[in-house]
C-alpha cells in the first residue's frame, strides 16, 4: 500500500501598501524564527517565518510592499506569481492576509480589490486603527468586513494588539470555503477578458488575463502564452474595442475599484471635520518649507552623523583594541609558524579591519530605521528630488548616497527603498563613490605626512584641511558624473514616476527600531562575512608565502653583534629595542620575498607613471579587503613593525626616509601623496562593499563591474593627479 | 479647465482625467487620481519641484512633470 504523503506545512502570505506595518506585523507573528534569501533572477527579497496555528506550524511569506498587483518587472511578477502558485518551487498559499492602513483606507482597500480577484481565502489585518481614531476617523468594522465578504481583524501591530484575533481569524478563514466575489470590472471589459480567456484556454488564470489587458508596459505580452498566440494584435483590438465602449486601459481599473471602494465605505467611515489640522500638518508646516525644511534638514543630518561617529568612536577603539588583545593571546598560545600567522595577521587582522565598521554600520542602520519609522524619509526624498533630479536620480537616492558618507554598505542597503530597478542599480553602483570613513586614515596619513604647513587667510585655512575637502568634493563629483553618465547609456529608459505617498508622522516604535537596525546589521555580517574572510586569508597567504624559514636565521646572525653589544649594557631598554629591530626587519625581508612583493614588483610598470614604486603597489593590492588595511601593509613593507596606524611615529619616519631603489630619491613626495588618495577615494578596496553589491543586485556581475569601473578610474584620476602635480610642483619639494 | 501643475496653494480642485497610458498615468491612477476625484494643492519642495498634494485623506507627492497630466477643473 503506497504511503500517504505527509502533510504539507501550510503557507500564508502577507502582502500590503508601503507604509502599513506590514513588516511590524510579521515580525510580531513570527519572532526572529526567519529565513531571508532572494528570489531567483531577481532582486526581490525573499522573507519566510514560521508561526504556529492550532498548534500546527504554518509558514508565513512576506511580500513586498507594493500599491498594487500590476507587474510591470520581473521584480513585480513575483508577488502575483506566488500568490496564484506560479512561481516554480513554491506552493500556493491557502490564505493572505492584506494589512490595511485604517488611517488611510480607500487607497489600501485598491489593493485589497485585486487581491480579492485572486479567490484566495484572504483576511484584512486592520493596522493602525490608533492613529485613524487620533485623526478622527471612524470605522464600522464589522458593517464593512460584510460588505468586502472577508473578515477584518482590527490590530495595532506595534504593541501586539490583536494578534490572537488575527489568528483565530485565519483558522477559520483557512477551513471554509470562500464566498462568491463579484468583480469591481464593467460588463464590457469581462466580455473582452471572457474573449480572450476562450483563446488562451486554461494557460493563464483569469487575473493574469485581465492584467495583460489592461498592461500597457508591454511586459505581460512577453509571457510565452500570449506570444504564441500572437496575442498582442488582439490585445490591441480589444484595448480599442474598450475605448469606443468608455472603458479606455488603463483607467478602467482604477475607475472600477475606486468605485468599488467607495460604495464599501460609504455611510460606515467617517472623518471629523473639526480635526482637520492634523500633527502631521504642524510639522510639515516647518519641515517640508521652503526655507526651514531645508535648514532642518541639514541640521537633522548633521546630528545624524556627528552621532554616528561620536558613539562608534569608543566602540570603534574597543574592538580594534580587543581584536589586538585576541591577537596576542593566539601569538602567546600557538607556536611561531604559518597557523599563527594565518589566525593572527590573516584571519584577525583582516576580518578585525572590516568589523571594526560595526558599530558605524549599526548606528546608522538605527537612524535610518528611525528617520523610516518616524515618517521622515519620505520627506528628505521630497525635500531632495530636485537637487537628484539634476543627475537623473530621484530624491529616494538621496539618504542612501548621504549614508555613504560613513559607510557604503548600510547606503547600499538602504537602496531598497527606491522602486526602480534602474535608479536602484545606479544608486548602488556609484555609492562607493562616495568618501567613506575608511577612506580617512589613508587621507590622514598623507595629508599629514606630505602636504605642507601652508595656510591662507592668516591662518584660518590650511592647505591639508583645503586637501580634505577637495578629497571630499572629488567623491561627491565622482559619483554624481558617473551617476549622470550611468542613466544615459547602461541604464537609460523613461524618467520613473516620483508619485510618492508622504505618511502620517507618528512615533517611531523602539521595538520595530531596534529590529531593523539588527536585522539589517546582520545580514550584512552574515552575507559579508564569508567573503571578507576567504579574502583576508587569500592576501594573508600572499603576504606570507612562500616564507623562507632561512630568513630568520640570516637576520640573527646580522644583528648578533648589535644584540650581544645591547645586552652587554645591561639596559633592558636597549636589548628591547634591538629585539624589535631583529623582529620588524624579518617581517620586512619575508614579505619582501613573498607573493604579494612578485605581484608588486610584476605591477612596478603599471603604478610607477602614478610615481608609486612596488612597495606602493603591493600594499594598494594588499588593501582589497578594506582601503585602510594599506597602512598597516606599508608599516610591514617599511619595517616599521605590523601595528601601525596614521599616528605611528616609526612609520613617518619610515616613509619619509623611504628612497627609490634605481636612483636614490625620497619615493614619497607631494604628487605621489595626492596620487595615492586619489586613487583610493576612486577604488573598490572593500570586500565588504563589493559583497553587498552582489547581495543587493542578487548578481555577481555588477560587483564585477563596480570594481572594474572604479579600479580604472582611480587609476586613470592617479596618474593624471601624479603627473599635472609633477608639471606644476618642483621636484623635491615634498 | 487647467492642469494639476498649475493649482495654487491651498485650492481644491476635481479631476477630470488623466493623460497618458505609460507607467506614470498608471501610478498616478492607481494611487487614487480618478476623475471626479477631489485634489487638494498643498506645497511645494524647497526648489519649487516636487508637489505635494492631498486627496482622499492621504498626502501624495508628485513632480511638476507628472502633475502636467492631470487634467483638473474648479469645483
Amino acid at each position: 500500500m503506497p504511503q500517504a504523503a505527509p502533510p504539507a506545512i501550510r503557507t500564508i502570505a502577507l502582502i500590503g501598501n508601503p507604509n502599513t506595518g506590514k513588516s511590524t506585523l510579521f515580525s510580531a507573528l513570527v519572532g526572529v524564527a526567519q529565513q531571508v534569501g532572494n528570489y531567483p533572477g531577481v532582486t526581490v527579497e525573499k522573507k519566510i517565518g514560521r508561526m504556529q496555528l492550532a498548534n500546527t506550524p504554518v509558514d508565513v511569506v512576506d511580500l513586498p510592499g507594493t500599491y498594487s498587483l500590476a507587474p510591470r518587472s520581473p521584480d513585480e511578477m513575483i508577488a502575483v506569481d506566488l500568490l496564484l502558485g506560479r512561481l516554480p518551487g513554491t506552493v500556493r498559499p491557502d490564505a493572505v492576509i492584506c494589512v490595511v492602513d485604517a488611517s488611510n483606507l480607500e487607497r489600501n482597500l485598491f489593493l485589497v480589490s485585486q487581491v480579492l480577484d485572486l479567490q484566495l481565502p484572504t483576511v484584512l489585518a486592520l493596522n493602525m486603527t490608533d492613529v485613524a481614531e487620533s485623526c478622527g476617523i471612524r470605522i464600522d468594522v464589522r458593517q464593512l468586513s460584510t460588505r468586502v465578504g472577508a473578515p477584518i481583524v482590527e490590530l495595532q501591530a506595534h504593541k501586539r494588539i490583536g494578534l490572537d484575533a488575527l489568528r483565530s481569524s485565519l483558522e477559520i478563514a483557512m477551513s471554509s470555503p470562500i464566498g462568491e466575489r463579484s468583480t469591481p470590472f464593467p460588463p464590457s471589459f469581462q466580455q473582452e477578458v471572457d474573449r480572450l480567456q476562450l483563446q488562451l484556454g486554461d494557460t493563464l488564470p483569469r487575473y493574469l488575463v485581465e492584467r495583460v489587458l489592461l498592461d500597457t508596459s508591454g511586459f505581460l505580452s512577453q509571457l510565452p502564452q500570449v506570444e504564441a498566440l500572437s496575442g498582442t494584435d488582439q490585445v490591441h483590438a480589444a484595448r480599442q474595442r474598450l475605448a469606443e465602449a468608455g472603458s479606455p486601459v488603463p483607467a478602467v481599473e482604477a475607475i472600477a475599484r475606486y468605485q468599488w471602494v467607495q460604495q464599501l465605505v460609504e455611510g460606515i467611515v467617517s472623518r471629523d471635520s473639526v480635526q482637520r489640522i492634523s500633527w502631521t500638518d504642524r510639522i510639515d508646516r516647518v519641515l517640508t518649507h521652503r526655507v526651514l525644511g531645508l535648514i532642518a534638514f541639514c541640521l537633522m543630518m548633521l546630528i545624524v552623523f556627528q552621532s554616528v561617529f561620536s558613539w562608534s568612536g569608543p566602540l570603534q577603539d574597543l574592538i580594534s583594541s580587543g581584536f589586538g588583545r585576541l591577537g596576542g593571546w593566539f601569538s602567546r598560545v600557538l607556536p611561531d609558524g604559518p597557523l599563527q600567522s594565518l589566525i593572527v595577521d590573516g584571519v584577525i587582522g583582516g576580518v578585525g579591519g572590516v568589523l571594526e565598521f560595526l558599530p558605524q554600520i549599526f548606528f546608522l542602520f538605527f537612524f535610518i530605521a528611525l528617520l523610516e519609522d518616524v515618517g521622515y524619509m519620505a520627506r528628505a526624498a521630497y525635500l531632495m528630488d530636485r537637487l537628484m533630479s539634476r543627475v537623473g536620480l530621484s530624491g529616494k537616492s538621496f539618504i542612501p548616497l548621504l549614508s555613504s558618507f560613513a559607510c557604503a554598505v548600510p547606503g547600499i542597503m538602504a537602496t531598497r527603498v527606491i522602486e526602480n530597478r534602474r535608479d536602484r542599480f545606479v544608486t548602488i553602483l556609484v555609492a562607493p563613490l562616495v568618501t567613506c570613513s575608511a577612506r580617512l586614515p589613508v587621507y590622514a596619513l598623507m595629508t599629514m605626512l606630505f602636504v605642507p604647513d601652508t595656510s591662507f587667510l592668516g591662518g584660518c585655512i590650511t592647505l591639508k584641511a583645503l586637501t580634505l575637502v577637495g578629497l571630499y568634493f572629488l567623491g561627491i563629483a565622482a559619483a554624481m558624473s558617473v551617476a549622470m553618465i550611468l542613466k544615459r547609456t547602461l541604464f537609460r529608459g523613461d524618467t520613473p514616476s516620483f508619485v510618492m505617498e508622504l505618511p502620517c508622522y507618528k512615533w517611531p516604535s523602539p521595538r520595530m527600531v531596534l529590529y531593523r537596525m539588527f536585522d539589517r546589521g546582520w545580514a550584512f555580517v552574515r552575507r559579508a562575512g564569508t567573503l571578507i574572510l576567504s579574502v583576508s586569508i587569500l592576501v594573508w597567504a600572499a603576504s606570507y608565502f612562500p616564507h623562507d624559514v632561512s630568513i630568520d636565521q640570516r637576520v640573527r646572525d646580522e644583528y648578533a653583534m648589535a644584540l650581544a653589544q645591547a645586552e652587554a649594557t645591561g639596559s633592558a631598554e636597549q636589548l628591547e629595542e634591538v629585539q624589535s629591530q631583529v623582529s620588524n626587519e624579518i617581517a620586512q625581508r619575508h614579505l619582501n620575498n613573498s607573493y604579494l612583493a612578485s605581484v608588486g614588483r610584476c605591477l612596478e610598470p603599471i603604478v610607477r607613471p602614478l610615481g608609486w614604486d612596488w612597495r606602493i603597489g603591493s600594499a594598494v593590492v594588499a588593501s582589497f579587503p578594506a582601503r585602510e588595511v594599506v597602512i598597516g601593509t606599508l608599516g610591514v613593507i617599511y619595517s616599521a613593525g605590523v601595528d601601525q596606524d596614521e599616528s605611528s611615529a616609526s612609520l613617518h619616519e619610515q616613509l619619509r626616509q623611504a628612497r627609490w631603489d634605481d636612483s636614490g630619491k625620497p619615493v614619497y613626495t607631494l604628487p605621489v601623496a595626492l596620487s595615492i588618495m586619489v586613487f583610493f577615494a576612486l577604488c573598490a578596496q572593500c570586500a565588504a562593499t563589493l559583497a553587498v553589491i552582489k547581495r543587493e543586485t542578487n548578481q555577481w556581475r555588477w560587483a564585477v563591474f563596480a570594481f572594474v569601473y572604479m579600479s580604472t578610474l582611480a587609476y586613470v584620476g592617479a596618474f593624471l593627479t601624479y603627473q599635472i602635480a609633477s608639471l606644476l610642483l618642483p621636484t623635491g619639494s615634498g | 479647465m487647467t492642469t494639476l501643475d498649475r493649482v495654487p496653494i491651498g485650492d481644491s480642485v476635481r479631476i477630470e482625467r488623466i493623460d497618458g497610458m505609460d507607467e506614470v498615468s498608471v501610478r498616478l491612477l492607481e494611487m487614487g487620481m480618478t476623475p471626479t476625484t477631489s485634489v487638494t494643492m498643498v506645497g511645494s519642495a524647497p526648489f519649487g519641484d516636487p508637489l505635494e498634494v492631498e486627496l482622499r485623506g492621504y498626502r501624495l507627492s508628485l513632480r511638476r512633470s507628472e502633475a502636467q497630466r492631470v487634467i483638473v477643473s474648479s469645483h
